[in-house]
């Protein structure tokens, strides 16, 4: 029989280099006896495993996965754990990927076991609970005392260390203790409950908050105990609320709903004629372009008000001489409440400038203010505006056109040149020339922007870009001529 | 004004704060407090530090800085024509709570909303002052989430997303007509402008800090909001179209549903009466299967299904019950997207299945260690050893499945 001796009852490194020995040797489970600190040896071993050299050149490869998952199961608290881990490592000498098989009976025993040393090690970060002790010259000192229910607590230090560095504090249990003092870590021998502080005067305060942030209409007692098993309650100082909580909950309830409503105080009076004033409101049509742009921000002339983030409303100087006009606000703008700013507005803004216009100075607006879109998972898919919000949405370009008063119009894309017209035509019908509008505004026609952005051949892309740029010029050589007929 | 203790102030403002049903701790930066002269980490997934008898978990100090609301929406504990008691905490005095709660390991952090007091713009420099000191003159480094105020300055949600984890602003009611008539003051388009401006700079933070780990981090754990179930008559279809909308546009991490419940002084115009607990949960379910599990909402809820969900029997097997030709599948074979579609299955035990399969035949046993229980589940698949009877086709399955309590009894 082999004996192997581990220091401590989750002593990993211990458990690594003697099962490396043994698996060397192919020395089968059941011919080993594992035992730790200082438990009598069985008196039927006769060959201590630390005696056994090993191959420094033997070389045994696990998946790294099997090294997490024995780090883990060493923590357990079942006798069984170093024989259970030694025997699946022994397996998987013959089967390298036997860790995938999850329902192996191995493999799931283990898995099992990792999981609860994991909820352990989580719940214990979790129900910890500092007292404090004293608060003399050397500062704060904070001192718990938790019940682990496997061998966690050399695991779960770091979590402590990383969260109260700058603190001094002890956690006790009953196996092992934790000593920080700002500065290095001692793990001590494990202690007794009454070694540890009875009260902290945040207690009331904890248990006051506690009390108030739980709802009595909403009792859900086993899904409570679910996640805090009744076995961590007598080291949580607002536990003892928990059968108090539960007794009066259906009486708070029917309390509540039980109590005829009241008159609202004078304060309210006070408050809602304030808000009154605040809302205000501006009913009627707008008279400038600012009432316009506010009044557009809660505009429901059609349905795609619902979806869409905001209202984009045109931008630029009211006294622009040129005004652009596209189809409709992207997935950018609809968040930013600006026009071409995304994709199609880079598109727009590089041609701009090669046409030697200032984007600064020209009017940029849509057909239509809200963006149209699918959802497609976490994606929104543009969608074409129909005739019916083209329509609708007529109103506030034909305010905006109005109080801007632009010397030329560029409608960029079918839908611009739809609603400006008032009728559904095609941009190679009228492009290249200029249209004359119901009021006389003179108006070229060019394509949209993100109809580049679209085209799938290089080739493609640039003589469209280029012709684009073409149209803007014009648009540029157009204007001039009409600011300066000279 | 009384004056009242910090104790009074904690009692009633946390009272006026647990309505607002986010809790989460998780997903920002990893960080500790080594090197530094404070106190705080954040883990990957968030600590809960204890648990209610309501079942909802304590994680962060959830509380408001000041009850005191100029709006009155009807469904809130805090509306102005209510006659609750008022209070307000000062800034130190939230600083303090959160640390002295901190250090003796009850929380993981602050979660701080308010009332609005004078000026949105008021409140929420009073709210960024608060996470201002804790990062700033105590070196708090652990989880700090902030309501916003949706028609606070631009300025003000740049630094409140600098000092927090997490931002947000709850959306309340799912449709515009709703909002107008219990939160009258509350204006959607504020609401919806707030959040799509926190989903431009939180992406942009995340691009500067993909090129430099040193650029600052604006919300790093994102943005979430609530919807209030059961306070309007939004149906269940109108909640998840929204939420879609909202998870599409925005980028939520979450959306929480939250039951209305009966409320201290509460208004004449709202149905008081048990909290629609059910109908939450099932909400949240549909939710997990349109983002988890490959479901639309056309699908969770279609024609033949109508615009609310069943409260008997989960969505997923609603769906299966109503799509009966598709089963059972053989989890041999069927693919993932197949797979996630089982009752009983969830997206841990799918992962297990096809990593296993590779290696050896899945038989009922393994199944039965892979899910939590085969009782609807082993109708609806074929294993090595196993093939449901007849009673897959049965009109009766629905009845079978569904739980105990919910049959019919004998008089």
């Amino acid at each position: 029989m082999f004996g192997a001796h581990l220091a401590e009852p989750a002593d990993f490194e211990g458990w690594r280099r003697q099962a490396r020995v043994l698996a060397q040797r192919e020395i089968p489970p059941g011919d080993i006896v594992w035992h730790v600190g200082d438990e009598p040896m069985a008196l039927f071993v006769d060959q201590p495993v630390n005696h056994l050299a090993c191959d420094p050149l033997f070389r045994l490869n696990v998946p790294r996965e099997f090294l997490d998952l024995a780090e883990q199961v060493v923590c357990h608290r079942d006798p069984e754990r170093f024989g259970l881990l030694y025997r699946l490592l022994l397996r998987l000498k013959r089967e390298p990927d036997l860790l995938k098989v999850a329902t192996d009976p191995d493999v799931h025993r283990l898995n099992t076991m990792a999981r609860a040393v994991r909820r352990d090690l989580h719940k214990m970060t979790a129900f910890v609970r500092f007292r404090q002790v004293r608060d003399n010259a050397e500062g704060e000192v904070f001192v718990a005392w938790f019940e682990p229910e496997h061998f966690i607590v050399r695991r779960v230090s770091s979590f402590f260390v990383n969260r109260f560095s700058s603190m001094r504090w002890s956690i006790l249990t009953p196996l092992a203790s934790l000593h920080w003092d700002g500065t290095a870590l001692q793990i001590a021998e494990g202690a007794a409950k009454r070694d540890s502080p009875d009260d902290d005067a945040m207690e009331d305060y904890w248990r006051t908050y506690y009390a108030n942030i739980f709802n009595p209409a909403r009792l859900k007692i086993k899904a409570m105990k679910a996640e805090m098993p009744e076995k961590y309650w007598r080291n949580l100082p607002e536990a003892e609320l928990i059968a108090p909580l539960i007794a009066g909950a259906s009486q708070r309830m029917s309390a509540m709903v039980k109590a005829a409503p009241t008159s609202p105080s004078i304060r309210h009076a006070r408050q809602q004629s304030r808000q009154a004033e605040l809302i205000g409101g501006t009913a009627g049509i707008p008279s400038d372009w600012v009432q316009a742009a506010t009044a557009a921000r809660s505009c429901a002339r059609c349905d795609l008000c619902r979806d869409a983030t905001q209202t984009v409303f045109g931008k630029g100087p009211l006294d622009a001489a040129v005004m652009f006009v596209g189809e409709q606000p992207g997935d950018q703008e609809d968040l930013a409440g600006e026009p071409f700013i995304g994709p199609a507005g880079q598109i727009f803004n590089k041609a701009i400038a090669q046409a030697g216009l200032e984007r600064d100075r020209a009017y940029i607006t849509n057909a239509v203010k809200h963006f149209k879109f699918t959802v497609r998972g976490k994606r929104r898919i543009h969608q074409s505006p129909n005739a019916g919000e083209i329509k609708a949405c007529r109103f506030w370009l034909g305010l905006e056109r109005e109080f801007v008063r632009p010397r030329l119009i560029v409608a960029m894309g079918a839908t611009a040149l739809t609603s400006l017209l008032g009728k559904a035509t095609s941009i190679s019908s009228l492009r290249g020339q200029i249209t004359s509008l119901d009021d006389g505004t003179p108006m070229i026609a060019t394509v949209h922007p993100s109809y580049l952005l679209r085209l799938p051949d290089e080739a493609e892309r640039e003589k469209e870009t280029a012709r684009f740029v073409a149209d803007l010029n014009s648009a540029k050589g157009i204007l001039s001529a009409l600011l300066d007929p000279e | 004004m009384a004056r009242f203790s910090v104790m009074q102030k904690l009692e009633i403002l946390s009272d006026a704060a647990k309505y607002d049903a986010s809790c989460a701790s998780s997903n920002t930066t990893k960080r500790n407090s080594v090197g530094g002269k404070g106190i705080g980490s954040t883990t990957g997934s968030g600590i809960c530090h204890s648990y209610a008898p309501d079942g909802r978990c304590i994680s962060l100090l959830k509380i408001l800085l000041t009850n005191f609301c100029s709006y009155d929406c009807i469904f809130c504990i805090n509306r102005s024509s209510s006659n609750v008691t008022r209070a307000r905490f000062s800034v130190e005095e939230v600083v303090d709570l959160t640390l002295n709660f901190y250090k003796r390991n009850y929380i993981e952090g602050l979660f701080l909303s308010s009332g609005i007091i004078r000026s949105p713009d008021y409140t929420m420099a009073e709210m960024v002052r608060v996470a201002q000191m804790l990062r700033e003159l105590h070196d708090f480094r652990g989880y700090i989430h902030l309501k916003l105020i949706p028609s606070a300055s631009p300025d003000l949600v740049a630094q409140a997303g600098l000092y927090a984890d997490r931002v947000s602003v709850n959306v309340e009611l799912p449709s515009e007509a709703s909002l107008k008539r219990f939160a009258p003051e509350k204006q959607s388009r504020d609401i919806s402008a707030a959040m799509g401006s926190l989903k431009l700079r939180i992406d942009e933070s995340k691009a500067e800090r993909a090129v430099s780990r040193k650029a600052p981090a604006f919300s790093p754990a994102g943005q979430s909001t609530q919807l209030i179930v059961g306070a309007d008559d939004a149906s269940d279809a109108v909640i998840l179209q929204r939420s879609a909308q909202l998870y599409g546009s925005f980028g939520l991490k979450r959306v929480y549903y939250s039951a209305f419940s009966p409320i201290p002084d509460a208004s004449a115009q709202l149905p008081l009466s048990d909290p629609p607990l059910m109908r939450e949960h099932r909400l949240y379910q549909a939710d997990w299967l349109t983002r988890f599990y490959g479901f639309e909402i056309g699908e969770i809820l279609d024609d033949s299904s109508g615009h609310m969900l069943d409260l008997t029997v989960d969505p997923k097997l609603a769906w299966a019950l109503r799509h009966r030709s598709r089963f059972p599948v053989d989890v041999n074979r069927a693919d993932r997207e197949t797979l996630l579609r089982v009752p009983g299955l969830g997206t841990r035990s799918v992962k297990s299945i096809l990593e296993m399969r590779r290696f050896r035949r899945l038989r009922l046993d393994d199944v039965a260690r892979l899910a939590r229980s085969l009782r609807v589940l082993r109708n609806f698949i074929l294993a090595e050893d196993w093939r449901p009877g007849a009673l897959l086709d049965s009109e009766r399955l629905r009845l079978h499945l569904a739980p105990k309590s919910q049959q019919l009894a004998l008089l």
